[in-house]
């Protein structure tokens, strides 16, 4: 039996756009982009399709992405297909807003997980580069009763098992849980691979499945939002900045020392 | 559940003692009760509690469950949850802290799952609504771009705290409290994850997050081989080293030495960054640093806005200069 992997992927504002092109919108509570900076996928979730791609390129395996949101950039979720995954399914409806709920979200994507049926495992970034919650992948686990492993860098599946390197404030640890299970993976695990122009031609042949709140079986109570976003702004910042000047670069090190010195600091 | 009451906060014990995040959850749980006009609670788990218990009235908790249970005497997620899990339960407050730890980045939106309620993550600071009594939590998003004000629509209302957000109250021994045993039932077939092997990575000296001046490099050293001068800088000031997260993706450095976001939180006195450009999501890092120092040949560079002193110039020229007037200095 091949391993079946799903891989939760989100649709984000591109994280590397310029600051300057960082805008917020207080009265929507939304960050505004300029549509000439097109959306990506989050890059954490890259690292994702990328684990199970490691796994797909040492055993048998097929790769399912699931994402959920509005509206999408079909050209932009097709980047794991041409990086080798198998299938992409969207959830999309007006209602699943990308909002800062990550409850909500967990409970549509375990739905599909569900739907879909027979995963031995779903591989999740991290946390997503908009609103940085960290919650969808673990709520997930405990929705479905898989087990739980985050913050993986390397992740195997062997004798019925999943086994990840899972990174620690002083260096990692080698964890072991039995399937079905979800794994979160950080930047650790390594650039994910290029698509291939073999695997761009393949993208391009292939539809995603889409799916709305009507096909998704959740209770009612479950889509309530958790949380409620009362205001969205950007930090002012105050810091005056002294630049510390001299005759040339060596001396303004120089100088730079004198200075911290003088300001008790060394 | 009904007729919640009081700040709950989940402490974790390190090495025998309560662990200075939970010092720091406790502080904010104190500011969080004292609003309310209620009680401050703190469940610590462990095998033997008696050392954390009297450490945590004294630095600022009303009441202490002891939540003992031979499989806590280590930390295990699963079994950890199942513990804060039936504690919440018992205690039943209206707010419920966690440490956004390593641990907690995990055990915070589980056991929010659990209980069917939403998770504040990575809070910097919280507060209670003077008219609605409600939880009042800001969080950083968009790797520190932006900040949300968010309130929870369930109770308990839960939030996780980053670590250094918040300061420890000064021990006072004469605070008084009360200490209650809270015996869990675990099924030792709760255990999923098993770890079977533990790798340390640290630097050696002093720990990054402890430093009082911490020196960093990032992208623009270019290199592995930078580093040695950083680490000879950071000895010369007492001090330690860490990175950017393009030094540690580009294998320089151990993920170890990550300072950001999704890496380390520091608060030295003085923060030392070498050809690093300043993204927020590195900031989110280090925004609590006293003074920070840019050295760095772009005068665009958005670290320039963060910092208090900075050099605009090639850190080749810079740093042995630096250095070398940083060690008269310090000998004098």
């Amino acid at each position: 039996m091949p391993i079946k992997i799903a891989v939760l992927a989100k649709q984000v504002i591109d994280p590397e756009m310029p600051m300057a092109a960082f805008r917020v919108d207080s009265e929507s509570k939304k960050v505004d982009t300029p549509a000439t900076i097109p959306p990506v996928v989050n890059g954490f979730d890259e690292n994702a399709v990328e684990a199970a791609l490691q796994i797909k390129d040492s055993q048998e395996a097929t790769v399912t992405v699931i994402s959920s949101g509005t509206e999408f950039a079909l050209d932009v979720m097709k980047k794991p297909l041409s990086m080798g995954a198998d299938e992409l399914v969207l959830l999309q409806d007006q209602a699943f807003g990308n909002t800062i709920d990550s409850f909500v979200t967990a409970q549509l994507l375990a739905a599909a997980v569900r739907k879909l049926d027979g995963f031995d495992l779903v591989i999740c970034g991290r946390q997503a580069s908009d609103w940085d919650n960290a919650q969808v992948p673990l709520g997930v686990a405990e929705i479905l009763g898989f087990s739980c492993i985050s913050l993986g860098k390397k992740v195997e599946v062997k004798d019925g098992k999943v086994v990840v390197e899972r990174i620690t404030s002083d260096g990692y640890e080698v964890v072991e849980a039995p399937l079905p299970a979800v794994v979160t993976v950080s930047n650790e695990l390594g650039q994910p691979r290029y698509p291939t122009l073999r695997g761009i031609m393949a993208a391009t042949r292939k539809l995603p499945t889409i799916w709305t709140a009507a096909d998704l079986d959740v209770e009612t109570d479950q889509l309530q939002p958790r949380l409620s976003l009362l205001d969205l702004f950007v930090p002012e910042r105050i810091q005056q900045c002294e630049i510390i000047e001299g005759e040339d670069a060596a001396d303004a090190g120089r100088q730079l020392a004198l200075k911290l010195r003088e300001a008790k600091l060394i | 559940m009904a007729d919640e009451s009081g700040v709950l906060v989940l402490g974790d014990v390190a090495a025998g003692d309560l662990s200075l995040t939970s010092l720091e959850l406790l502080a904010a749980g104190r500011g969080l009760a004292d609003s309310l006009g209620q009680e401050l609670a703190i469940g610590v788990f462990g095998a033997t509690l008696d050392q954390p218990s009297s450490q945590a009235i004294s630095h600022g908790a009303d009441k202490v469950y002891a939540v003992t249970h031979p499989l806590l005497a280590d930390y295990q997620v699963d079994v950890q949850l199942v513990a804060m899990e039936a504690l919440v339960k018992e205690a039943n407050p209206s707010i419920v802290l966690v440490a956004r730890t390593n641990q907690g980045r995990e055990l915070a939106p589980r056991l929010a799952f659990r209980l069917g309620v939403g998770l504040a993550q990575d809070c910097l600071e919280v507060s209670v609504d003077a008219s609605s009594g409600k939880l009042l939590a800001n969080r950083p998003v968009y790797g520190g771009n932006a900040v949300a004000v968010v309130s929870c629509n369930y109770s308990p209302q839960v939030a996780a705290i980053r670590p250094k957000a918040y300061e420890p109250l000064e021990a006072d021994a004469s605070r008084q409290g009360q200490v209650v045993s809270f015996p869990v039932e675990i099924d030792a077939s709760q255990v999923r994850c098993q770890v079977v092997e533990t790798v340390k990575e640290e630097a050696e000296g002093i720990k990054l997050e402890d430093a009082r001046v911490v020196v960093s490099g990032g992208r623009g050293l270019g290199g592995p081989e930078p580093f040695s001068a950083l680490e000879d800088l950071a000895k010369q000031l007492g001090g330690a080293v860490g990175a950017s997260r393009a030094a540690v993706d580009s294998g320089w450095v151990p993920s170890s030495y990550q300072v950001g976001l999704t890496g380390k939180t520091i608060t030295p006195d003085l923060y030392i960054t070498v050809a690093i450009s300043g993204a927020s999501q590195h900031m989110a890092g280090c925004s609590g640093a006293k003074v920070i120092v840019a050295i760095n040949k772009d005068s665009e560079a958005n670290i320039l806005r963060e910092a208090r002193y900075a050099v605009v110039g090639d850190w080749e020229q810079v740093i042995p200069a630096f250095a070398e007037a940083v060690r008269e200095l310090v000998q004098e």
